[in-house]
């Protein structure tokens, strides 16, 4: 995985370690929201080990593209993903939520080597990424800055008033990356508060939409480089996924949204990823 | 009749000088920039100057982005939509990473006045001094707000900068230099002592006057920076005196009386009295008739005090 562009085997072979990594973490912490990181492995995975421009000897070098896990609860998966990729030591998994840890509950810019942004109250992210997609252009800098959002976060007014601004910058080096696994902590988005037509919300606030199976890997790397490298405005990326990825007991069951597996379930699962993993 | 100045209008001339003076200063603003006075940057510097429309949540959002950039970003609105409007945006993306926004409130306090309540920002430094990492500053005039407009920009953290329309006469000449933390003695006395801030300075420093006349001297503390607040010079500044008092254009609860007592009660040696609005909301009316109503002049400040020294 040294290489610049790992094949996507290669990828679909990390983002299979890396939800190992989050049952586990999640596992051992004893809490956490295990069903809207798995939903987002792929994606984040694509993104570290492929897309992004990042040197993780030099976490702070202002040249790196930037990624702002807009739902924070998420961070296993982002965790994992720094570690795999060499920000700090695997064994620092290990201390997920712990009193003393760098790895906080939520995404710490301050704590965590690698994390851009400080997250955790939804609906904020996409602003901040703007706010560093505009410094890019005050400074001269060729970057691209990639937030990643849930489907239910977007019932958070603030994030269009963050695609009205980005907008009328007209921001190409912004995307918004959405992880819709159609699923939120009180049960089904469509249910709680419906927020489709989702991509036609998008364009009506003057973005180009692209919409892909989140979990082929394939297809999110060859969109998220075709954005890299050609868009003319700020992009978003309707990923249609599923919550719980991988876990089959996980799988859809809004349940799964914040709580940790018990021993046997952890067993059951990384018994499945591990066949996916060797498969 | 000594010269008045608003400090909003101070903080517009130090803004355009501070552009000029430094280039990663980047100013937001949400529709309100003629009120701010940011206007003046902004037709200097439109490549630095981002209006956010109606959308302070958004606007302060995005300045943590600009500063987690390399970028010290100001942020304008009125005192109240800049503190209350978008605290969790701030508690969460600006204080607690320690990113160095600069949030601007402008027509702070009942001077404000006629546009009522909802407008007037009597809660918002006890806002900010709830965070942990923001520092609350409140010039007392024109001099003071120009010179913190520049000093806050080299704080390594979050600032709230606390401005007025009201016009404040002047009481530092050039030579005087703000320091974020240090609190200034602008009167002696021996028998009370007034710790203020913003507009209440320029009050405090007349009812001193008038006090004088009633045989009392009073010493009067300008403490333009109310967090971070040292413990030393409260102490200092209120030893041997009778009673000491604190005089804001805020609350009496969580602002500077707050922060005052909070040191003081620790040595339970001096009274403290707070002048400040009673746990009210505002009202409609012009600004002096505000003040009068909530003793706030100099006037009701030396009344205040002769009631408490009995």
């Amino acid at each position: 995985m040294d290489s610049d562009t790992p094949a996507f085997g290669d990828l679909e072979r990390m983002a299979a370690t890396i939800r190992c990594d989050i049952v586990q973490m999640i596992h051992r912490a004893g809490a956490g929201h295990p069903g809207g990181a798995l939903s987002a492995a792929d994606l984040v995975t694509a993104l570290y080990f492929r897309v992004m421009r990042l040197d993780p000897r030099n976490p702070s070098w202002p040249a790196r593209d930037r990624f702002i896990l807009s739902k924070g609860h998420a961070c296993p998966v982002l965790y994992a993903a720094l570690a795999r990729r060499g920000y700090f030591p695997l064994s620092e998994l290990d201390t997920l939520r712990q009193l003393g840890s760098r790895l906080q509950g939520h995404p710490d810019m301050l704590k965590t080597p690698g994390i851009d942004m400080t997250a955790g109250s939804l609906g904020q992210g996409l602003s901040a990424g703007l706010g560093m997609a505009l410094a890019a252009r005050v400074r001269g800098l060729d970057i691209h800055v990639y937030v990643l959002l849930g489907d239910g976060e977007v019932q958070e007014g603030q994030v269009w008033e963050a695609a009205m601004a980005a907008s009328k910058w007209q921001t190409a080096n912004l995307v918004a990356l959405l992880d819709c696994n159609r699923l939120q902590n009180d049960g089904e988005v469509a249910g709680i508060m419906p927020v489709e037509p989702l991509a036609a919300k998008w364009r009506a606030f003057g973005w180009e939409v692209r919409e892909i199976d989140g979990h082929n890997m394939r297809e999110i790397v060859e969109t998220l480089e075709e954005v890299r490298d050609h868009a003319v405005r700020p992009t978003a990326i309707l990923a249609h996924t599923i919550k719980g990825c991988g876990v089959s007991f996980m799988e859809n069951v809004p349940g799964w949204h914040g709580r940790a597996p018990n021993d046997e379930e952890a067993e059951q699962a990384l018994c499945e990823l591990r066949r996916r993993l060797n498969g | 009749m000594p010269e008045r100045v608003e400090t909003r209008v101070a903080y517009g001339e130090a803004l355009l000088a501070l552009g000029r003076a430094r280039q990663d200063v980047v100013v937001l603003d949400a529709d309100l920039y003629r009120s701010t006075r940011t206007v003046l940057f902004a037709e200097a510097f439109p490549e630095r100057f981002l209006d956010l429309g109606i959308a302070e949540q958004d606007m302060v959002s995005t300045a943590a982005g600009l500063a987690a950039s390399g970028l010290i970003p100001y942020c304008n609105s009125f005192a109240m939509f800049i503190t209350a409007r978008c605290y969790d945006q701030t508690r969460i993306q600006i204080a607690y990473p320690g990113l160095p926004v600069k949030l601007v409130g402008s027509s702070a306090g009942l001077t404000q006045g006629p546009d009522g309540a909802s407008h007037q920002s009597l809660e918002d430094i006890s806002l900010m001094r709830g965070l942990p990492n923001m520092a609350v500053v409140v010039p007392a005039d024109d001099v003071e707000t120009h010179q913190a407009t520049f000093a806050i920009a080299g704080w390594p953290g979050p600032v709230y900068l606390r401005l007025g329309r009201y016009p404040t006469p002047r009481l530092f000449d050039e030579s005087y230099r703000f320091e974020v933390g240090r609190m200034v003695r602008m009167r002696d006395g021996g028998d009370l002592v007034l710790f203020a801030c913003g507009h209440m300075v320029a009050k405090a420093l007349e009812a001193a006057e008038l006090l004088a006349r009633d045989g009392l001297q009073a010493r009067v503390v300008n403490v333009s920076t109310i967090k971070p607040l040292d413990a030393e010079p409260v102490r200092r500044e209120a030893a041997g005196v009778q009673r000491a008092f604190t005089v804001e254009e805020h609350s009496i609860i969580g602002g500077l009386g707050s922060a005052v007592c909070e040191v003081l009660a620790e040595e339970a040696r001096v009274p403290v009295t707070r002048l400040g609005v009673r746990d009210q909301f505002g009202e409609s009316g012009l600004a002096d008739e505000l003040l009068a109503k909530h003793g706030l002049q100099p006037e009701g400040i030396r009344s205040s005090v002769l009631r408490a020294l009995g």
